[in-house]
């Protein structure tokens, strides 16, 4: 059995959440450089142009990529030897999103309840998921999500009979109808299978993968590239201004369902999509 | 490869002749006053105006940016500051536009309510760079309170533009740059 004080836990996600608000991941910085090569429309460049100088005076100034910075969503992995100390976890979570969105700066975009939307002033309650593994590690992902791109996330609960054929439509469908507002180039997650919830939870998890590693599995790499052509075909562009850059990346997530049902989950990201994954 | 193409500088506050000149797909720089406002900024707004109540600023002439920015830290006019979605304004924005709004910044469609009102009273709509508000922030040369401090980052706040980099969606020739991408039904459509 392992000790881990969960004073450590709020510490690094205070830390977590300002790095990851101020900071482009790599994978995505390199996506955005790849697409300045390949766009030649004036718009589209300018825009890309722009966010790349944006992300630079982000991490130069330490100042939020995005004003939207986002509900935060944690995934705590942890191993069933691990004994946490010195409080609750859940609580030691949200103090560290409190420090760390008062000291880095970051913008409170969390109401208490959302019909009454009382701000509550520290950006706290986070979406916690936890998660059991075998042994004493801790692992942390932290995705602060923005609203721009997660309002325009659909979900429909598909026939078998559907199949690949109508899970894709539905997603090339769901891209579509994001449109601009949900600031475009994308990251798309998909989530198939699972139950209601569930396939929810498998399109973010979508989300956390690097866009720079293939899928796995073959048959899924195979929709993603199919899925990405097509939806670059559609010629939205960066900021819906017109283009060839719709997306930066599409992952898919697929989980065991019912012989009854076919999910399916398309949650919208955006080119400032923000996540950080930390060992404790 | 291609250019990026100039941004033509254009003066806030904007008057008919010059929304006049703007056709959608046009690229502008702009520099002057607006009113930066959201969500609840604009259901207060509605709120005063349905109970027959003045609102705390005028609105004839005004630009609104659609914006709730982060903290400025110690030393900055401001902090992040890019555009919100703009749809979301929709069903308060026709009203405003009666009251003499001439221009808003944002990002996404706007509503066939919206656009029609948008050439109606001779207004115009601009898209910022979502997800550049660290960029657009550099922009933003001066910040004040105007009402409502206890919305937070949803107050409206006055902010004086420099250089602010923006594209013309909607003129006031029916003019929709997102139209002419993608179609009149196409991407992003928000009437239901």
């Amino acid at each position: 059995m392992r000790e881990v004080s969960v004073t450590r836990l709020s510490a690094a996600i205070r830390d977590a959440v300002i790095l990851a608000n101020t900071v482009m991941t790599p994978d995505i910085q390199r996506r955005l450089e790849e697409a300045q090569n390949q766009e030649t429309g004036p718009v589209a460049r300018a825009v890309i142009a722009d966010l790349l100088e944006n992300a630079a005076i982000a991490q130069a100034e330490h100042i939020p990529m995005c004003q939207d910075t986002g509900l935060v969503v944690v995934y705590l992995t942890f191993g069933q030897d691990v004994h946490w100390v010195d409080g609750e976890v859940e609580a030691a979570i949200n103090d560290g999103i409190r420090q760390g969105y008062r000291e880095g700066y970051l913008r409170f975009s969390v109401v208490a309840d959302p019909l009454r939307r009382v701000n509550t002033r520290d950006n706290t309650p986070a979406i916690v998921h936890y998660r059991l593994t075998p042994g004493e590690g801790v692992h942390v992902d932290i995705l602060p999500k923005g609203f721009g791109a997660e309002n325009r996330s659909r979900l429909a609960m598909l026939k078998p009979s559907d199949g690949q054929a109508g899970a894709e439509q539905f997603i090339l469908e769901s891209v579509r109808v994001a449109g601009p507002q949900a600031c475009p180039p994308f990251i798309v997650g998909v989530g198939i299978g699972g139950d209601f919830e569930r396939v929810a939870e498998l399109a973010k998890e979508a989300l956390l993968e690097p866009l720079d590693t293939p899928n796995p599995d073959p048959y899924l790499a195979d929709m993603e590239s199919r899925l990405t052509d097509a939806i670059n075909a559609m010629g939205i562009g960066p900021q819906g201004f017109g283009g060839r850059t719709t997306l930066l990346g599409l992952r898919i997530k697929v989980g065991a369902t019912h012989i009854a049902g076919l999910p399916v989950a398309v949650n919208m990201s955006c080119h400032s999509t923000r996540h950080l994954a930390f060992d404790l | 490869m291609g250019q990026v193409s100039p941004r033509a500088a254009l003066r806030l506050p904007l008057d008919a002749a010059r929304v006049a000149r703007l056709r959608a797909g046009d690229q502008v720089a702009l520099t002057g006053p607006v009113l930066g406002a959201r969500d609840a900024a604009h259901q207060r707004m509605r709120d005063l105006l349905a109970a027959g109540k003045p609102l705390p600023f005028e609105i004839a002439g005004e630009t609104i940016y659609y914006v709730g920015p982060s903290p400025a830290q110690p030393g900055q006019v401001i902090g992040s500051a890019g555009p919100t979605s703009s749809y979301r304004m929709d069903a308060f924005t026709p009203e405003l536009l009666a009251l003499g709004l001439r221009g808003m910044i944002g990002k996404g469609r706007r509503s066939r309510d919206v656009t029609r009102a948008i050439q109606s009273h001779q207004a115009v709509y601009f898209g910022a760079v979502g997800g550049a508000g660290a960029l657009l922030a550099r922009r933003i040369r001066k910040q004040e309170p105007v009402a409502w401090d206890d919305l937070g980052a949803e107050a409206v706040v006055r902010l004086w533009l420099k250089a602010f980099p923006a594209v013309v969606i909607n003129d006031v020739y029916g003019g929709d740059l997102y139209d002419n991408v993608m179609g009149a039904d196409g991407a992003g459509a928000v009437d239901e």
